[in-house]
């Protein structure tokens, strides 16, 4: 049945509208848990508000384990589902570099237009940078051209990197999450703050 | 007891419990899946308003860049009719109607009492400018590559939510001031 675009079970027009809703779901879902605030999101590398790791596990693991139900009722084919494919060190790099930019910024590209969307002056210059931050891509991209197309893995999935079954992955995963909930809330009362 | 204090807990109610906020996220991102094949992004659709802007504004430019002639190449549809647009554009639209349903909707510059507007503005533009430039190294943000990628247990989605939470836990102390 699923993924009902694959399928040809609705036309390209209908997931593009699709699209505009689920984004509508994605925006409203951000902003009222309150990512469209750059000093709560900041919070989780200090300890005072670690919303993000909350709201973030706890979506990953519903997802995560969507997908497996899905799959094992037959309602989506996995295999036509988009897995990310791992270049390994543009990954890290990029991530190394997306990290610094979050704690600097306070926003990552998502949140910034939540909180641009309510009228956070400081989010919109945060999405002028990204864009300024494209462009200066666009131009050294010759230069990066190889390490960036460089050091490709595939498409693995975790559980066939670690050579373990999905189930035993996603269980020792919502294990870690249930530990870093734990840490999370500690961490709120030891490093307490008013809200702002 | 007065009104005030009568008041008070109710500003702590502002925002939805986290965990629900997670579920329901995660319902939507499996929606995206279901319906879709894919999962949440927010960068790819800056990459390709950029596109759309620099194939515009500087069309031999984009002839002559390598990335963008690369990018015009696979999508023959043009930089706009993309997924990732459409779904940013919900974006806008459902944080608006939260803002507005919460009461929040209200320009201003939020910063620690600690630092000035100008100095936070100043670190959100190369902030922003770091997060523009290893998402499209990364292949993807916090909602592409980390989020959805984990989502659809990818390994390189795992990669990168490591380094990008891990770098910025990593540095939170060198930029405490602007914080906390």
């Amino acid at each position: 049945m699923g993924p009902l675009i694959v399928n040809d079970i609705i036309t390209q027009n209908t997931n593009f509208f699709l699209a505009f809703i689920i984004g509508i779901g994605f925006g409203f879902v951000l902003e009222s848990s309150g990512f469209s605030s750059s000093r709560k999101l900041a919070g989780m590398f200090y300890g005072y508000d670690t919303v993000v790791l909350k709201v973030f596990f706890t979506a990953a693991i519903v997802a995560m384990l969507g997908m497996l139900f899905m799959s094992l009722f037959d309602w989506i084919d996995l295999d036509m589902v988009y897995i990310n494919p791992t270049y390994l060190w543009s990954t890290i790099i990029g991530g190394v570099i997306m990290g610094a930019g979050f704690i600097i910024g306070g926003f990552c590209p998502g949140t910034s237009f939540c909180a641009a969307s309510i009228g956070k002056i400081d989010a919109m210059f945060f999405i002028a940078g990204m864009f300024l931050g494209v462009m200066i891509f666009a131009e050294v991209y010759p230069f990066l051209e190889d390490f960036y197309k460089g050091s490709f893995r595939g498409t693995p999935t975790l559980s066939q990197a670690l050579g373990l079954k999905d189930g035993i992955v996603v269980l020792g995963i919502i294990f870690t999450a249930l530990g870093m909930f734990w840490v999370g809330e500690w961490a709120e009362k030891k490093f307490h703050r008013e809200e702002y | 007891m007065n009104m005030s204090e009568l008041k008070k807990p109710k500003q702590k109610t502002r925002y939805i419990n986290p965990y629900l906020g997670g579920v329901l996220l995660g319902l939507v991102l499996l929606a995206a899946n279901f319906i879709s094949g894919r999962g949440l992004g927010a960068s790819g659709a800056a990459k390709s308003v950029i596109v759309a802007t620099v194939n515009t504004v500087t069309p031999g430019h984009a002839e002559n860049t390598l990335f963008y002639n690369e990018y015009n190449e696979s999508h023959p549809e043009g930089p706009l009719k993309a997924w990732l647009v459409f779904q940013m554009l919900g974006v806008i639209v459902g944080a608006f109607i939260s803002g507005a349903v919460f009461n929040r909707l209200k320009f201003k510059v939020e910063h620690s009492p600690k630092i000035t507007s100008k100095r936070r503005i100043i670190f959100a533009i190369i902030g922003g400018i770091l997060f523009g430039f290893g998402s499209q190294l990364g292949r993807g943000c916090t909602s592409g590559s980390a989020l959805s990628g984990m989502a659809v247990m990818s390994l390189g989605g795992f990669i990168s939510m490591a380094f990008i939470f891990g770098t910025a836990f990593a540095l939170a102390w060198f930029f405490r001031k602007n914080w906390i």
